[in-house]
């Protein structure tokens, strides 16, 4: 997707699924008329959106990206094909990064736990930067990698140009050009950001944007997965893909407080330093994240993972992305 | 000697600290690795009865006053031990639980008291969470070309339940005391909800007489895979690979399960085993009595010729259980044929509360949920 100018009122929301905020962020973005939603995460339930449809109490243009997809996959095979290509290619590409990813991040936990001795701190802190920079190195170069499967494969794909998906990049945006804002609900955040790249060229630029969790996290920079407590596996955060760069220097967190244990400064310092210079937000149930243009405007019941491992709420104040 | 037990012994001449002492705390009183159990009451003898491999089976009690009875014992961090008192009168002999402990944990036979070691937590995945969707339970016949007749199976449905999605199917035996004494339901609707496993299709099955057809009865492999599976995939959107198929069961139940995927290899894929009955003998005689012989039949054929009964494979076992053993043999022996396992020891014995402590790590490396790709 090539990437629209990034003026538009943007909220970023966290989870919806309790404490559903859409609808008074729609009132007070002046979003009185239609407005667009984006399940694609939601993946076979993607139709669900009654509750959805209940909460914003609205005509809702449902783009039903998830379902559009599978109708072109079985009407276009070849199309399906390539996709499942880039998608082993992808995933190969993961287990390669994660083994290395696994070491780099072994050193640094073992650096964090060193005990520096007054004489020692300087030179133990410099180790720690290196290694940190050593994380960074490596998940630029995924990033990079991942861009150049992108590369490899866009022209294959030839989104809009190949009739199985123009049809539908027709009809989306036509319902796109009439709704006065679009709604990207959470769910798989890979699925999601697949769809999105199938079925939209970008965003059409007056259009505000309202997206919770993984439906935020597309929006951002860098797309990075995370879990501190997985049933199974070292639970190392990884970056996945470049996202749509709609939230420039922002990480984001939905579900932080589940998800991460923030009350381990070292663990906290782990991911906010290796993810410097951006500025790494929680997203729980309640937050939202104001942004218009590259600024952040406002935000509401939202942390700062910081570099020294300490977690802050976020200001009120106007904080340069 | 416990700092608990000292304080009794201190306040043996001074009723009222001691009546003190006895409503201030929890019992079994906890410090470290010392566990000081007290009963009250008439008894010429107090025994402590408990299941643990390796100890004394009935502890004696000390009276340190006319009706104060006290036992101190060690019991290793992050242990769980069920236990019940044998309380000798006249002749007689009772067994109780704990009047002085409320903790309890039900079975199929009632219930024991239960003493939690220090750093042993009850898991809260395992407790209800109203956040959590609930999944829902439907109610089957299932004609049975194997017994004969039919055989009721309850079926867990995932909450969200879409015909177009595709369902992994795990069968449980034992099913329905997995559910009322593991809680299971509620472990499915958590782990289903917290995307620690996929949404799943769990069938709970149960036998008329588990002790001969979880036995490696080949007439049960035959149900599993001729009879149950077939009436499932008819109603229920099913994986069809071995790979989205799983057996699981406790004990006799995990014989069960190991049984009928070495028998009809290639059909259920994922197997978690708990605590399995996997009796076996290198020389002489078992001891397991009768009803153990075509256990210790199939154990025997099975370490012969192995194979490859499962594509991956979870196994447990409670440290303190006499199966401990059986287990570990079994587990390296699943190892060496190369197939990924998991295996765990608990310090807890053949209980239903250490099969569902384990239920999280065993139904999670089997079937891995969307966890680090799903935020909702």
């Amino acid at each position: 997707m090539k990437r629209p100018t990034p003026a538009r009122p943007i909220v970023l929301l966290g989870p919806q699924r309790r404490e559903p905020r859409v609808r008074s962020v729609l009132e007070e973005l002046g979003a009185e008329g239609p407005v667009a939603a984006v399940t694609a995460g939601w993946e076979e339930l993607e139709e669900e959106i009654e509750e959805l449809q209940a909460h914003l109490d609205r005509p809702v243009h449902h783009l039903r990206l998830w379902h559009r997809a599978e109708e072109a996959f079985e009407e276009d095979p070849d199309l399906y094909r390539i996709l499942r290509e880039r998608y082993d290619a992808l995933r190969r590409l993961r287990s390669l990064y994660r083994l290395r990813l696994e070491y780099a991040l072994a050193a640094v936990r073992r650096l964090q736990e060193q005990d520096p001795g007054d004489r020692l701190e300087d030179l133990l802190e410099a180790e720690l930067e290196s290694a940190f920079e050593e994380v960074r190195r490596l998940d630029r170069e995924h990033l990079q990698r991942v861009e150049e499967v992108h590369r490899e494969y866009d022209p294959r794909i030839r989104a809009a140009e190949r009739p199985s998906l123009v049809r539908h990049r027709r009809e989306i945006r036509g319902l796109l050009e009439e709704s006065h804002a679009l709604c990207l609900a959470g769910g798989h955040v890979a699925i999601l950001l697949n769809r999105l790249r199938l079925f939209l060229d970008g965003f059409p630029d007056r259009l505000p944007l309202v997206a919770w969790s993984a439906g935020a996290m597309v929006l951002s920079e860098r797309i990075v997965l995370f879990h501190d407590r997985p049933p199974q596996g070292p639970g190392n955060p990884e970056v996945l893909e470049p996202g749509l760069g709609l939230a420039p220097g922002l990480v984001l967190f939905p579900h932080a407080r589940r998800r991460l244990i923030l009350d381990e400064p070292l663990r906290v310092a782990r991911l906010a330093r290796r993810l410097q210079p951006a500025c790494c937000l929680t997203l729980d149930r309640g937050s939202a994240v104001w942004l218009r243009g590259r600024a952040v405007q406002r935000q509401e019941r939202v942390s700062v993972l910081q570099g020294d491992g300490s977690v802050l709420p976020a200001g009120t104040e106007e904080v340069k992305a | 000697m416990s700092r608990a037990l000292q304080e009794f012994r201190g306040a043996l001449r001074d009723p009222q600290r001691l009546q003190q002492l006895l409503g201030d705390r929890e019992f079994p009183i906890v410090e470290g690795r010392s566990v000081t159990f007290v009963y009250r009451g008439p008894a010429d003898q107090v025994l402590l009865q408990h299941w643990i491999h390796g100890l004394q089976a009935a502890q004696p009690f000390e009276r340190i006053a006319p009706e104060l009875w006290v036992l101190e014992i060690d019991l290793p961090e992050g242990s769980r031990l069920e236990y019940k008192l044998e309380i000798r009168t006249h002749g007689r002999r009772r067994l109780v639980n704990d009047p002085l402990n409320p903790k309890l944990a039900h079975n199929p036979f009632g219930s024991n008291s239960v003493v939690q070691g220090a750093g042993y937590e009850e898991p809260d995945w395992a407790r209800r969470d109203p956040e959590s969707r609930s999944g829902s339970l439907e109610e089957l016949a299932i004609p049975s070309s194997a017994f004969g007749g039919e055989r009721r199976v309850s079926v867990y449905v995932p909450a969200r339940f879409h015909r177009r999605r595709r369902y992994p199917l795990l069968v449980a035996h034992d099913g329905h005391d997995y559910r009322r004494y593991s809680a299971l339901q509620t472990v499915l609707d958590n782990l289903i909800d917290r995307l620690e496993i996929p949404p799943m299709i769990v069938a709970l099955t149960d036998s008329p007489d588990r002790m001969r057809e979880y036995a490696a009865d080949p007439r049960h492999a035959s149900f599993l895979v001729d009879d149950l599976l077939p009436a499932l995939e008819d109603r229920y959107p099913l994986v069809e690979h071995p790979s989205g198929r799983g057996l699981m069961g406790a004990s006799f139940g995990a014989v069960a399960s190991l049984s009928a995927a070495w028998q009809r290899p290639g059909i259920y894929g994922k197997l978690l085993l708990q605590s399995g009955s996997f009796l076996f003998t290198d020389i002489g005689d078992h001891e397991g009595g009768p009803v153990f012989d075509p256990v210790v039949e199939f154990v025997r054929r099975f370490r012969e010729s192995p194979g490859r009964p499962a594509e991956r494979v979870y196994l447990s076992c409670g440290a303190y259980e006499g199966m401990i053993h059986y287990n570990r043999a079994m587990a390296a022996l699943l190892q060496a044929q190369g197939i990924p396992l998991l295996f765990e020891e608990a310090r807890d014995g053949h209980n239903w509360e250490n099969w569902r402590d384990r239920l999280r790590s065993g139904l999670s490396w089997l079937f891995p949920g969307p966890l680090w790709m799903v935020y909702e």
